[in-house]
């Protein structure tokens, strides 16, 4: 019974990895994949040591294949998370990810006054700072940045 | 710029800066042409702006245009908790071009995207106001005879001013150097200083306005707001200092003009008016000529 359990968390016979999630994100990026609203088996750890985040998180998600422009949305809260694509429990292919230039929805636009705030309408941004994170709204054209981010 | 909607000045090319800037010259010289007629333009104002709607409306008059819209939100559907959405779907309907003035900021962006007919941002918030921009840039060049290598002194709120925010960035286009003259709390913002130290232009940061004025060719003057300041002590210290008199322009250029976006409370004082250096009130009738040129160029009439 307890092997069974520790199988299943350590290992998938298909599906994805995701490696290198700074542990106080780890649910950013399960919100932003929108983890929370599909059936497939999801695993995740967290406060797992890392040598190059101190406290990482992992998620593994059975059964499921990421598109780039979907993984890539990670990148603003897990800059530096790594994936393992598994068949058959074989990693096949490692993945990094990478700032889109642009992308909407995800971040709340940090301006109070920005129509995004006041209408029903999709928040979009241009990434003007790949390095530190920083964004400008489509729409207000102010930046909001990495420390004022407020996820959706 | 033919069926374009105008929401921000970094829209424009640097042509197309110059194009309109043309067209408004041409405007100037033979304001009373009917281009327009047959035409109808909604200046739609969910926030008063007496002086942007009427420079629209004259200007669409002049050319022979109808005018529809609204001056305050209160007396419209706003009120009943209509969405922007609706509102601009709806007078889109009604009308060949719409031109608006709203205090949320990106509300001119959303309305092109979802409008049938062209925008004009004639004020969203802080964010952007092209058209004053553009006046700036038509009254500058009318005064000095060229835009290239100009001293740009921008004096008063420069943090918060989107006016001289604008200003700088069509400025860049065209080899300026600027002088930054503001209180403390309201110093240009970093990321304008980053954008032109990017594009290779000079600057230069004081507080006192006394100085250097004789390097001036043209003193863009804007209002200090009591509510921009946390600290009202604040506010009270510089109210009275960066306020321009006439006898502080005695060693200026000749050819130095003194700009305002107006409304003007007292930084500038009175005594500045009759002195011919003082353009603020023809610069107001060159918004007229600038709009007129922009709403042609829209509608593809020129």
């Amino acid at each position: 019974m307890s092997k069974n359990k520790q199988l299943s968390v350590s290992a998938i016979q298909n599906g994805t990895v995701i490696d290198h999630i700074p542990a106080q994100n780890l649910f950013k990026v399960i919100n932003i994949l929108s983890l929370d609203k599909i059936n497939n088996q999801i695993t995740f750890g967290s406060n797992l040591e890392s040598q190059k985040l101190g406290h990482k998180a992992i998620i593994k998600i059975a059964d499921k294949f990421f598109r780039d422009d979907e993984i890539n949305r990670i990148a603003l809260v897990a800059p530096h998370a790594k994936l393992n694509i598994i068949k058959d429990y074989e990693v096949v292919e490692k993945k990094t990810v990478n700032v889109p230039d642009d992308f909407t929805g995800i971040v709340r636009c940090v301006n109070p006054k920005c129509v995004t705030n006041h209408e029903k309408i999709a928040q979009k941004f241009y990434v003007v700072d790949k390095a530190s994170v920083s964004l400008k709204c489509h729409y207000c054209e102010k930046i909001t940045d990495e420390e004022h981010m407020e996820f959706l | 710029m033919k069926n374009k909607s105008l929401v921000s000045i970094n829209d424009l090319t640097k042509d197309e800066i110059l194009k309109v800037l043309d067209l408004a010259e041409e405007f100037a010289e033979n304001p009373n042409q009917r281009i327009l007629d047959g035409k109808v333009v909604a200046t739609l104002f969910f926030e008063p702006s007496t002086r942007t709607r009427l420079s629209f409306e004259s200007a669409v008059n002049r050319l022979g245009g109808r005018v529809i819209g609204f001056s305050e939100a209160s007396s419209t559907s706003v009120s009943k908790g209509e969405s922007l959405k609706d509102t601009i779907l709806t007078v889109a309907n009604y009308s060949d071009l719409i031109v608006m003035r709203h205090p949320i900021e990106g509300s001119a962006r959303y309305a092109s995207e979802v409008s049938g007919v062209p925008i004009i941002n004639a004020g969203d918030g802080a964010n952007q106001h092209p058209t004053q921009t553009l006046l700036d840039l038509f009254s500058i060049r009318k005064t000095q005879g060229k835009l290239d290598d100009l001293n740009i002194f921008l004096v008063g709120d420069l943090k918060y001013g989107r006016t001289v925010h604008s200003l700088l960035m069509a400025m860049s286009h065209f080899n300026a150097s600027f002088t930054f003259v503001a209180p403390k709390e309201l110093q240009m913002p970093n990321e304008y200083k980053m954008f032109l130290k990017e594009k290779g232009l000079k600057f230069t940061e004081q507080t006192d306005l006394n100085e250097n004025l004789d390097k001036a060719d043209i003193i863009y003057m804007t209002r200090v707001q009591r509510e921009r300041f946390s600290d009202p002590m604040e506010y009270e210290k510089v109210k009275n200092v960066y306020v321009l008199r006439n006898h502080m322009l005695e060693n200026t250029k000749p050819g130095m003009r003194v700009l305002h976006p107006l409304p003007r409370v007292n930084e500038i004082h009175t005594d500045v008016d009759p002195n011919p250096q003082a353009y603020y009130f023809t610069q107001a009738l060159n918004g007229v000529y600038t709009r007129m040129a922009i709403m042609a160029l829209i509608l593809g009439l020129k």
